[in-house]
């Protein structure tokens, strides 16, 4: 079959990992332990995913299964959220409530309207396409946001000063945020098949699908994730937007504030209490 | 007798660990400019973010023309006492997109009215207000307050950023509108420029109010206070 790369394949490609090497050691950028660390990562992460998935998909498993795959990885992507943007209060309950809204809506285009049909083997790869490039672009949102209120906090409280509510004195920032962060995707839709060859298109032209219908899959897959970046990026800006303000309209001090917030607190009891049985668990028996 | 412009009753302020105010008790008369003077670190802005409520006090009362900030709406509370800030900050716009931030819809003669009161005039209009010198854009930011009608002006040390001719300006401009009617409070550095300026002085150290009353006796105290070491 045209798309059957094998193991030998998967190891001949890593050569070019070597040539990425090779350009970190010639100009000293210091990357090579972490172009080899992500690549190992990524084939372990790969290969793990890839053994669940075949359990998750088979023909005889309730897409129940499936669905809760899909949490996962709402779930996962709304700590990343909270990870990388640790000073917004209450970002992790913010972000989850952005992935649930995306899935909801793309879930319901894409299988309401009968563009695939719902079963395990198309729900897993189209919402996780969806939700991983709407991360990358709320994860861009929620560090620009941090960036604006602490870079440009002076020229927040000065629209405050005039009287304008939080919204108001926001909005200018929030544009800036939305067109950074919405505004690679828009670019990606707008140059597909011209310079950028998207990831589903490739793969099933590499196993061997007509192109014609590669392009179908590939057009509404495009438009659904372009719906989701939108989506998740308005979503996550306007609502920890939100949190920055008090109900009197002033600015809160930026500090890393995670734990403060209510579902911040609950994270971080369950997270603990997860530690602690961890720990106890490796800890050998007396 | 007129109500006083700002009242503070036992306020505390914390930041952190901080204590950046602390037990102040103040009263700012309803005319004429009161100047905050004191050295870095005393709380001088601090106490005037507490007057339009851009902060809450940890304990206290804040009252702005005898109503207790805390019952008021916060956003007519800040039309009503406006607040220029140490550093011009122009919007991205024209001057008469940031005039109009303040008072959307207004037409052009009334916001040739406003940029005159600051020591500009309506040719500046259409210049781009991120391109303005610091002079021009700190008038620029003081119209912008003006323009939304306060009854109350906070300036916080509006000339620091100026050359002595465009400082002297807005100095003017200040005196005009406290004649006018607008009591100014008006936090400064400048021992000088308080002297000129003040007809009622508030000196703080360390985050308290350690004397108040008129310019001739509070500055010259704290003369003395600095020559004997204090």
């Amino acid at each position: 079959m045209a798309g059957n790369v094998g193991w030998w394949g998967l190891l001949a490609s890593l050569l070019l990992v070597v040539v990425a090497v090779g350009i970190s050691r010639r100009y000293g950028l210091g990357l090579e332990l972490a172009m080899v660390g992500a690549s190992a990562r990524a084939v372990v992460q790969l290969v793990v995913v890839g053994a669940a998935l075949g359990l998750v998909i088979d023909d005889g498993r309730s897409i129940v299964w499936s669905w809760l795959w899909v949490a996962g990885i709402v779930l996962v992507a709304s700590w990343i959220v909270r990870r990388r943007a640790p000073e917004l209060p209450g970002v992790f309950g913010v972000a989850l409530v952005a992935k649930v809204v995306t899935t909801a809506i793309a879930a319901g285009l894409i299988f309401g309207l009968d563009i695939f049909p719902l079963e395990s083997r198309t729900l897993i790869p189209v919402m996780g396409m969806t939700l991983g490039n709407a991360l990358t672009s709320t994860v861009v949102a929620a560090t620009l946001l941090v960036r604006e209120v602490s870079d440009r906090r002076d020229d927040v409280e000065a629209r405050l000063a005039l009287g304008l509510p939080w919204q108001a004195a926001m909005r200018p920032h929030q544009r800036d945020i939305l067109r950074a962060a919405i505004g690679p995707q828009v670019e990606r839709t707008r140059h597909v098949g011209t310079v950028f060859l998207p990831g589903a298109m490739v793969g099933l032209v590499l196993a061997g699908v007509d192109p014609l219908d590669a392009v179908l899959v590939q057009g509404a897959l495009m438009f659904v994730i372009l719906g989701g970046v939108a989506t998740s990026t308005a979503a996550i800006t306007l609502g920890a937007s939100r949190r920055l303000f008090t109900p009197d309209h002033r600015l809160r001090p930026l500090v890393r504030s995670v734990g403060t917030a209510p579902e911040d607190m609950l994270l971080e009891r369950v997270l603990g209490v997860l530690r602690r049985r961890w720990r106890s668990a490796e800890e050998p028996e007396t | 007798m007129t109500v006083p412009a700002v009242e503070m009753v036992g306020v505390a302020l914390r930041r952190g660990d901080r204590a950046v105010l602390q037990d102040v008790d103040l009263s700012v008369p309803g005319h004429g400019i009161t100047v905050l003077v004191g050295p870095s670190g005393a709380g001088k802005p601090s106490l005037l973010r507490l007057m339009n409520r851009l902060e809450a006090p940890e304990t206290g009362t804040v009252r702005v023309l005898g109503e207790d900030v805390a019952t008021r709406d916060p956003l007519a509370l800040r039309r009503q006492v406006g607040m220029v800030f140490q550093r011009p900050i122009p919007f991205a716009g024209s001057v008469r997109d940031n005039l109009r931030v303040a008072v959307p819809g207004a037409g052009d003669e009334e916001l040739d009215d406003v940029l005159r009161r600051a020591g500009l005039d309506g040719t500046f209009l259409d210049r781009e207000a991120t391109r303005l010198s610091g002079g021009e854009a700190q008038r620029m930011c003081l119209a912008r307050t003006l323009a939304a009608g306060p009854s109350v002006l906070l300036m916080d040390e509006p000339t620091s950023a100026l050359d002595a001719d465009a400082g002297s300006v807005v100095e003017r401009t200040g005196r005009a509108l406290a004649d006018a009617g607008v009591p100014l409070v008006w936090v400064t550095h400048d021992r000088v420029q308080a002297a000129r300026i003040a007809d009622h002085v508030v000196r703080l150290a360390e985050g308290r109010v350690v004397a108040c009353g008129p310019p001739a006796i509070v500055l010259s105290a704290a003369d003395d206070g600095a020559a004997h070491g204090r």
